[in-house]
């Protein structure tokens, strides 16, 4: 592809694009969503190493998401969905039909890791349970050892066709930690009329704050929702009351004053159970692939990667996540698509139409001659 | 979304939870409601914990917009409307001219340059931070439809500003430094002329990429028809404008771009919700907020087109049938942008959209460009 095809759309070297010349490896996050406990360490590490101001205090009533969602004083939000057993039942039987469709297994070169078809898979779900609440660990336990002696389980089997043991659980919480997708072709970046926005060395997309007036595009251009205007509604919590930078966008800018000292991020740093973690973007999504297919094997057919996919409508994300449903029941679109990735045939659209006004122009005035 | 066998306790949800972090206003509203239905007073257990999206149709994030509305109002519209008219009375300057129409060139010229000056001042105003609005100038961008579109700005004020300076030179007594003044403008008139018209033509279709260039899914799914709408609402405006101020036995032309204009809106406009309506997302524009907008807009057109067609003789019938036109223009433009913010504010455009074109790929056979993956 040219250099200029791939400025819109398509798989590509996000850094090298934007003229970094020896670039270093483009740096990104994997969110294993799957053993985030929802601690909100990430948001809470992010706004005290960027020095973001309050954006209020509010209870939502969202579970126990009272942060609400990403924007301009939100670098990194904890979703909390509580789900019921039926929609656990409908998420793990939605991922097992993406593992029927063939989905893509993020470009052909490597190939999927073997799943190991050892031992039966169990729903992992804690092992110690209240009176007539999860399954218990003895009947757990029989279960298994009447697979291992050759039986069927009562629960079905896995995309491996390994039996799961245990039932699926009456109730579970997703908790995910969203941030800033950055994006290998990142809306907010394009749009950008000042060039405030620009692509860093690492590939990731970062706003200058100096440099950004405030018209809002890439608020509206961002097809996952990130990016926002910040209000002089934020409140600070310095001594001497500043909130800097209101009426300027801001979002994530995955820790570009700590990347460039070769520190992890910091909701990285300090995410306690390692779901989120950070390094090279190839890396990143290696290790997400093994995930899957770990959670696979085990029986977790409702597990899926998001981003990881250098051919979907951004070119792949730089943050990869793992989720445990339909993208959408995290507030994640479902097939987001950079809109200037359409750009060529809107300006085309717009062509037509200034010629015709034009053309309609001089037609009035055909025959006027005073 | 949350549902359980525990939500049956629950008494039934009202509606849609206010958003926390609307406005400082809102906010305040809020927290006054809350303060006679907190959790001290409330007489159920759990009303506030209730599922936010009583719908099951789709799953959303307690019925959270999955994409940002951008954060402008109506000085956007304001922009887009007066912007139209600046860009077509630039065309229609110079068929004037070209004519040797010189009441007409006069008034389109004095239009144009007091559109482009108050649509620059209503971009500026619209700004988070507008004592920085020369940022623009810094870089051209051209996949930022606000960068090319500010260029084109610029470049058509500076027509503008020596085609106007023409008229009102020639407007004062001609002596001393006028005469000199106006050596200039006559030497740079032509090019002028033509290159205000050249680029009045892009400064009225932009503005429909700007919007299409957005997550928004009305905007953004009627790119196609939105260049058409937009052009036809600038061609009527200005040429509602020119019925207005010029008398009407010079302004056959405008009548007749006029009409041209309403049915291309009209056309365009139709075009634009039967498309909405295919991928279900045409409540915005038909039933939503700025749909009373856009009903009403027609009707104005169809009624300042029809006026139009009577105004040949009666000065009253030309400048109602103008205004009528005119009002028309702001309108459709109000009504568009309100259409495509309400867009972004209901998730479900999005994930109708997005779900259902994933759906038709996947139906093709096509998994190899989706955004989840497993393994």
């Amino acid at each position: 592809m040219g250099y200029l095809s791939r400025q819109l759309s398509g798989q590509t070297e996000p850094a090298t694009d934007a003229g970094w010349q020896e670039a270093p490896r483009r740096q990104g996050f994997f969110t294993d969503t799957s053993i985030c406990i929802g601690c909100k360490a990430c948001e809470v590490a992010c706004k005290e190493w960027n020095g973001i101001p309050l954006d209020g205090l509010a209870i939502t009533g969202n579970s126990y998401d009272n942060t609400g969602d990403l924007g301009a004083s939100t670098w990194r939000h904890v979703a909390f969905v509580e789900q019921s057993q039926d929609r656990i039942e409908a998420a793990r039987e939605s991922g097992r039909a993406l593992v029927d469709l063939g989905m893509p297994s993020m470009g052909a070169p490597a190939p999927a890791p073997e799943p190991s078809i050892a031992s039966p898979a169990g729903y992992g779900t804690l092992p110690a349970p209240i009176e007539g609440h999860g399954p218990a660990l003895t009947d757990m336990l029989s279960e298994k050892a009447n697979v291992e002696a050759g039986g069927t389980g009562d629960y079905g089997l896995t995309v491996d066709g390994v039996p799961i043991v245990g039932p699926v659980p009456e109730f579970r919480w997703l908790m995910s930690s969203d941030v800033c997708k950055h994006c290998t072709h990142a809306g907010c970046l394009d749009v950008c009329p000042t060039g405030s926005l620009f692509r860093s060395e690492f590939g990731t997309v970062v706003v200058q704050d100096d440099i950004c007036n405030g018209c809002g595009y890439c608020v509206g251009a961002c097809p996952f929702g990130v990016i926002e205007r910040r209000t002089d509604s934020s409140v600070s919590v310095t001594a001497d009351s500043h909130v800097p930078n209101v009426g300027v966008a801001q979002k994530c800018t995955l820790c570009y004053d700590r990347l460039s000292h070769d520190q992890t991020p910091a909701c990285a740093q300090t995410c306690p159970t390692t779901s989120i973690k950070f390094g090279a973007h190839d890396d990143m999504v290696a290790t997400a692939r093994d995930r899957v297919t770990q959670l696979h094997e085990q029986g977790f057919t409702e597990a899926r990667l998001y981003g990881a996919n250098e051919h979907d409508g951004v070119g792949g994300t730089g943050s990869v996540f793992l989720l445990l449903d339909e993208p959408e029941v995290y507030g994640l679109p479902p097939d987001p698509v950079v809109p200037t990735a359409k750009l060529p045939e809107m300006f085309r659209a717009a062509g037509v139409a200034g010629l015709g006004l034009l053309g309609a122009v001089a037609i009035s005035f055909v025959g006027s001659r005073s | 979304m949350t549902t359980s066998p525990f939500d049956s306790y629950r008494p039934p949800e009202e509606g849609r939870r206010k958003r926390r972090r609307d406005s400082g206003i809102r906010r305040a509203g809020d927290l006054a409601k809350g303060a006679q239905r907190s959790w001290l007073s409330r007489d159920g257990g759990g009303r506030r914990e209730a599922p936010a999206v009583p719908d099951a149709e789709f799953s959303s994030y307690y019925g959270q917009a999955i994409v940002k509305p951008v954060p402008w109002d109506h000085k956007i519209s304001a922009y887009l409307f007066v912007g139209g008219i600046a860009g077509t009375s630039g065309i229609i300057q110079a068929g004037a001219a070209a004519t040797g129409n010189a009441v007409l060139q006069r008034n389109a010229r004095l239009t144009a340059m007091t559109t482009v000056a108050l649509s620059g001042a209503a971009l500026v105003a619209d700004l988070g931070r507008p004592e920085r609005f020369l940022n623009m100038m810094r870089t051209v961008k051209l996949t930022s439809p606000m960068s090319v579109g500010t260029w084109i700005l610029t470049a058509y004020a500076g027509f503008a500003s020596v085609t106007t300076g023409a008229e009102v030179l020639r407007l004062l007594p001609a002596r001393g430094p006028v005469t000199a003044l106006t050596r200039v403008t006559d030497a740079l008139g032509t090019p002028s002329t033509i290159g205000q018209a050249a680029f009045g033509a892009p400064l009225a279709a932009y503005t429909a990429v700007l919007l299409a260039d957005t997550a928004h899914p009305v905007w953004h799914e009627s790119r196609r028809e939105l260049p058409f709408v937009f052009v036809g609402s600038a061609a009527l405006a200005s040429a509602g404008v020119q019925m207005v101020l010029t008398p009407t036995a010079l302004a056959g032309p405008v009548r007749r771009l006029a009409l041209a204009g309403v049915a291309t809106e009209l056309a365009a406009m139709h075009q634009l919700e039967e498309h909405l309506s295919d991928l279900g997302i045409d409540e915005p524009v038909t039933t939503g907020q700025g749909a009373g907008k856009l009903r009403l807009a027609k009707g104005l057109a169809i009624a300042g087109g029809v006026g139009t067609l009577l105004s040949g003789r009666s000065r009253l019938v030309a400048i109602a049938s103008g205004v009528a036109l005119a009002t028309a223009s702001a309108l459709t433009r109000m009504g568009i942008v309100e259409a495509g913010i309400e867009s972004a504010k209901d998730p479900k455009y999005t994930v109708r959209v997005q779900k259902d074109r994933l759906e038709k790929r996947r139906q093709q056979g096509n998994t190899e460009d989706s955004v989840v993956t497993v393994r």
